[in-house]
């Protein structure tokens, strides 16, 4: 698919402006609903199922991203009945050893690619980056886009490239990362939004958790009504994942809520809503714990990582 | 015109700031002549899980060097002389006369002096060196057990709680301390001397309200690792040592008439130390060897 000046041209002219005001207003409602008791243990169970584990460090190791997958599998043993995580998250040089170490489960692989995190390399290299991580086995692809390109007004380049890396990608699914810390206003989330959901996005994701702010409440939002409005118009379900900062329940239990009273609870699971977070798991074990168990609970008695 | 009276409301202590407490709810404890103390926050579990991350995020205090704990602990006895008035009107009000209420604020200087002095010696004497019967220096050093609860006792507001404190931060433990319920203005100021002293937020983190209620959610507390006990009440002792059992927290029950000068000492620090010992290997060079 590769993009003409007027197709690029509708799509801007259909992306409404955001009210940041009304945004934050409206976040900060999601944000005094109370849940408990079962609603909540429900909540939490669901959002340990919706998490994407992920580590991408220049110092990952096979033995680190073995101890990970070990860790989507086995969240906390002592508490029987836990579901899995959805997805491991790697770099394309470890989705072979991730695949491995997962086969005998249904816990995706899902690979960065396309020169993450900076995005700043040609389109030959990206297209190349994203059929390495599939051909080793990948089950989903977390791209970046070129934030620059966006920066400078070529939205069509921004369009073409999400569009080529769709096409290598074959039978994964796509993640299109914003980056929306890089992104300066809502409004260009929206535009972002609407360019990578037209270009072909099976999810959007707000950040690669490498630049500060990432991922925000506001800036979801903005991004569920992307896929509010395009669902509305065509049927066509988009997934979202929110990444980086997101490291308590409460705060997911939130994010839920946001999702649940935007999008509806159609998108309440792990094939349409993820986490990308690697702390996060810990606390919502904990706070499990401590609702079966009954006391407060402490980090020495978790895994790292 | 009569001026409108002013009846303070005491907040709480947590990392480093002072909160209301989550509960939204207050209680105003009477002297013994039924005049009101103040408006003094009553704390519920939901404060106790926060102070105690609070301590728990606060405990690279451990890591300072022994003679600057020793310095910040002095800095709190300083910054309590400049303010011993408040704590003698404080004592007064809660139903102590003149002279004992000077005789323990200067008593709770000088026993946080005391323990200032012991942060960088009690190594040496609680440490040793130990003989072995193989090739190894062996030796034992105290160090910090982490998160602690204390207890305050009911009577001796002031002199209580930093006798029962002082030892606990002497040693790089942070903590989480349950105030006098009856008598809580003077732990209350102590936190707002403890704020303009130099101690890092959150190593001590201060609660007021029913101890019937904070008492279990800090025993059964997984991330505290110990407990000090400095109160008289047998059945909520015996409840509080089987919830700490649950995480094996060192439980310790201290009740001495803090008033006495002489209550206080190095042992008292070693109730919430671990000893860690260490084997390290050495060659016996040239056939010498020595007991250790």
């Amino acid at each position: 698919m590769s993009s003409d000046n007027s197709k690029i041209q509708n799509i801007i002219n259909d992306c409404p402006t955001i009210d940041k005001v009304g945004a934050e207003e409206r976040v900060a409602r999601f944000q005094t609903r109370s849940i408990k008791g079962e609603s909540k243990l429900m909540g939490l169970k669901m959002t340990l199922n919706m998490i994407d584990l992920t580590t991408l460090e220049g110092k990952d190791t096979q033995g680190k991203v073995k101890q990970m997958c070990y860790k989507a599998e086995h969240l906390h043993d002592a508490i029987p009945g836990l579901p899995t995580v959805a997805a491991v998250c790697v770099y394309p040089s470890m989705v072979k050893v991730a695949k491995n170490a997962l086969k005998h489960t249904d816990i995706k692989v899902a690979s960065v690619a396309t020169a993450f995190p900076g995005g700043q390399s040609p389109l030959a290299v990206k297209i190349a980056d994203t059929k390495f991580a599939v051909d080793q086995g990948a089950d989903e692809v977390d791209m970046v886009i070129s934030r620059g390109k966006f920066m400078e007004g070529s939205y069509a380049y921004v369009f073409d490239e999400i569009a080529a890396i769709k096409d290598a990608c074959g039978n994964a699914r796509l993640k299109v990362i914003l980056e929306t810390g890089e992104l300066a206003t809502l409004d260009d989330v929206r535009l972002a939004s609407d360019l990578a959901i037209h270009a072909g996005a099976d999810f959007i994701k707000t950040s690669t958790g490498k630049i500060q702010p990432a991922a925000t409440m506001p800036v979801t939002l903005t991004m569920l009504m992307a896929i509010k409005d395009h669902y509305d118009k065509t049927g066509i379900m988009i997934g979202m994942k929110p990444a980086g900062g997101i490291s308590t329940s409460k705060l997911a239990l939130h994010y839920l809520v946001m999702v649940n009273e935007v999008l509806g609870e159609k998108w309440l699971s792990n094939e349409w809503f993820r986490f990308g977070a690697s702390s996060l798991a810990n606390d919502v074990l904990m706070q499990i714990a401590k609702a079966v168990n009954g006391p407060y609970q402490s980090a020495d008695y978790f895994s790292i990582d | 015109m009569s001026r409108l009276e002013i009846l303070k409301t005491y907040k709480i202590y947590i990392g480093g700031l002072f909160p209301r407490t989550e509960s939204g709810r207050y209680y105003v404890p009477k002297n013994g002549k039924n005049e009101p103390l103040g408006n003094l926050c009553l704390c519920s579990r939901k404060d106790v899980r926060n102070a105690v991350s609070a301590a728990r995020k606060a405990t690279g205090w451990a890591e300072r060097t022994a003679f600057n704990r020793g310095q910040i602990l002095y800095r709190i006895a300083e910054m309590l002389e400049g303010r011993k008035a408040q704590f003698v009107e404080e004592l007064k009000m809660q139903g102590t006369n003149q002279k004992a209420a000077e005789a323990e604020v200067n008593l709770a200087v000088d026993r946080i002096v005391y323990y200032a002095g012991w942060c960088d010696k009690y190594q040496q004497i609680l440490g040793s060196v130990n003989p072995v019967a193989s090739s190894h220096f062996n030796f034992s050093v105290p160090e910090a057990m982490g998160v602690v609860g204390v207890v305050c006792p009911e009577e001796y507001s002031l002199i209580g709680l930093v006798s029962l404190v002082l030892p606990v931060i002497c040693g790089g433990n942070t903590c989480v301390v349950l105030a006098s319920e009856s008598q809580p203005l003077c732990a209350v100021t102590f936190a707002e001397v403890l704020h303009a002293s130099d101690l890092p937020g959150g190593v001590i983190n201060i609660l007021t309200g029913s101890k019937k209620e904070m008492v279990a959610p800090i025993a059964s507390h997984m991330d505290v690792n110990a407990i000090i006990y400095g109160d008289d009440d047998e059945v909520q002792f015996k409840a509080l040592s089987i919830a700490a059992a649950d995480n094996v927290k060192r439980v310790s029950r201290l009740s001495k008439d803090w008033t006495k000068p002489e209550n206080q000492d190095l042992y008292q620090i070693a109730e919430t130390l671990e000893i860690k010992t260490t084997w390290h290997p050495i060659e016996n060079i040239g056939g010498a060897s020595s007991g250790y």
